[in-house]
């Protein structure tokens, strides 16, 4: 009896449709998020996040309906990040069938909208992304927003810290060096921030050789999150995961087809 | 027909379509009538034991649930929904003990483990004689909990572990409880919902 590490497929959704290249062979429409979610159930997937990656409020209401559409046939936890500003807007998700969000900016901004989800829904709904990269700061590490291209002004591992004190119940680790790279994930990072964290850690960015999966989880993450490789069909979900079994990590196999 | 109190406690919709699966009618409820009287009552939750049982108090739920059990009338706890069953849940060392609904005795307390929640997929001990676990007997079920009983309670126990062991489901009559969430389950959950649901 072992606590499984997790495998997330992570789909950046936009006016209810998946964007990103995606290059899936066997759906007859490769940018509704709720087939993606399907096909990725069907071959084992542990999670799945939704990254809602929309300009304006009026495109997030289209994403509330792809959550409930998701929640309605696949029957797997769904994490749903992106434009999450208040305790409200994580009420809306929940009850669209969302069983945990993922904040980022909004908990740099203003940090207290992490106890105010937390005392209201819980810790195991509140997921931090952080979106981080090497940087001159106290732990090397620092934290950015707007897709890494601007510094928060943040020592990553004093963010973490802080976080996990304010009651986050997970945090998803983002290299933003690593990320799209394909070149494996920020190993030393996960390290880092396995050494000040409490909670589970997704390990997410730069996931290319089946290797770098191992790699992550030596590294201490609970779980590996990656989109492209899954998308372009780099990797299947099954493979990533037989391959971790042979390897002799504790992975969910029974639903693998 | 399947009742789910609804006592705002989280996603209810993924819930209500498993569930549906079974081929039941399936409500999501506040209705104190309703959920005294359905064939199946669902107390599902998520969140803190306390808020958790003060909202399930707020709609009669803990009444109701001790009401069904003393008719014998199946009903089923997830998670929060399980924990709530037992006398009294730690949940802040700091505040004491807070009273839960109680037909379970014991006390539900902070799993020893480095790292909390326990979250994910963990491989479920069963033995022989489960209702809800045939077919998917040492399957896999998606958790996310801190808290657990630690020790047996009821005629059936499932057991995991996680720093230490812990119940995973109980079988007590009409009484039934899983610490994991079997709507968030896949298949093996949408079996057990099965399961259970043909018990009815």
């Amino acid at each position: 009896m072992t606590l499984a590490s997790r495998v997330i497929a992570c789909l950046d959704v936009t006016d209810g449709r998946v964007v990103k290249g995606v290059n899936f062979t066997d759906l007859v429409d490769a940018g509704d998020p709720v087939e993606m979610a399907k096909v990725y159930n069907l071959e084992g997937v542990d999670e799945l996040t939704f990254l809602d990656i929309s300009a304006s409020n009026m495109n997030r209401a289209t994403t509330l309906d792809v959550v409930a559409r998701t929640a309605e046939q696949v029957f797997i936890p769904l994490t749903v990040g992106g434009g999450i500003r208040s305790a409200a807007d994580v009420n809306n998700l929940l009850r669209a069938g969302a069983d945990k969000i993922s904040i980022n900016t909004a908990a740099i901004v203003r940090p207290e909208l992490i106890s105010e989800i937390v005392d209201r829904f819980g810790s195991q709904v509140l997921v931090l992304s952080v979106d981080a990269r090497r940087a001159n700061t106290p732990s090397g590490f620092e934290v950015t927003t707007h897709g890494g291209r601007e510094s928060a002004g943040l020592d990553a591992l004093a963010w973490v810290e802080k976080a996990c004190a304010l009651g986050i119940g997970e945090i998803l680790l983002n290299s933003m060096d690593a990320d799209g790279t394909r070149a494996g994930y920020d190993i030393g990072m996960i390290k880092a921030v396995r050494q000040v964290a409490n909670v589970p850690l997704i390990a997410s960015g730069g996931a290319g050789t089946l290797s770098d999966f191992a790699a992550a989880l030596d590294a201490g993450a609970d779980a590996l999150l990656a989109a492209s490789v899954f998308h372009f069909g780099i990797h299947r979900i099954g493979d990533v995961k037989r391959y971790l079994s042979q390897q002799g990590y504790s992975v969910r196999t029974s639903a693998l087809t | 027909m399947i009742a789910i109190l609804d006592y705002g406690s989280g996603n209810l919709r993924s819930a209500e379509r498993a569930f549906a699966t079974s081929g039941h009618e399936v409500i999501v409820t506040v209705d104190r009538k309703i959920a005294l009287e359905a064939t199946g009552l669902v107390i599902p939750g998520v969140g803190a034991f306390a808020a958790c049982m003060s909202g399930l108090k707020s709609v009669g739920g803990d009444e109701i649930a001790r009401e069904r059990v003393a008719l014998g009338r199946p009903t089923l706890g997830i998670c929060i929904g399980m924990q709530i069953l037992f006398e009294s849940g730690l949940e802040h060392a700091e505040s004491g003990a807070h009273q839960g609904v109680g037909i379970w005795r014991g006390m539900v307390k902070k799993l020893d483990a480095p790292i909390l929640p326990h979250m994910g997929w963990n491989t479920v001990s069963t033995t022989p004689g489960s209702t809800i676990f045939a077919g998917v007997e040492n399957e896999s079920f998606y958790f996310v909990h801190s808290y657990a009983a630690t020790a047996p309670v009821g005629q059936y126990q499932a057991w995991s572990e996680y720093g230490e062991p812990f119940l995973a489901a109980v079988e007590d009559g009409a009484l039934t409880a899983t610490q994991f969430h079997p709507e968030k389950s896949g298949n093996a959950g949408l079996k057990l919902i099965s399961n259970w649901s043909k018990s009815l």
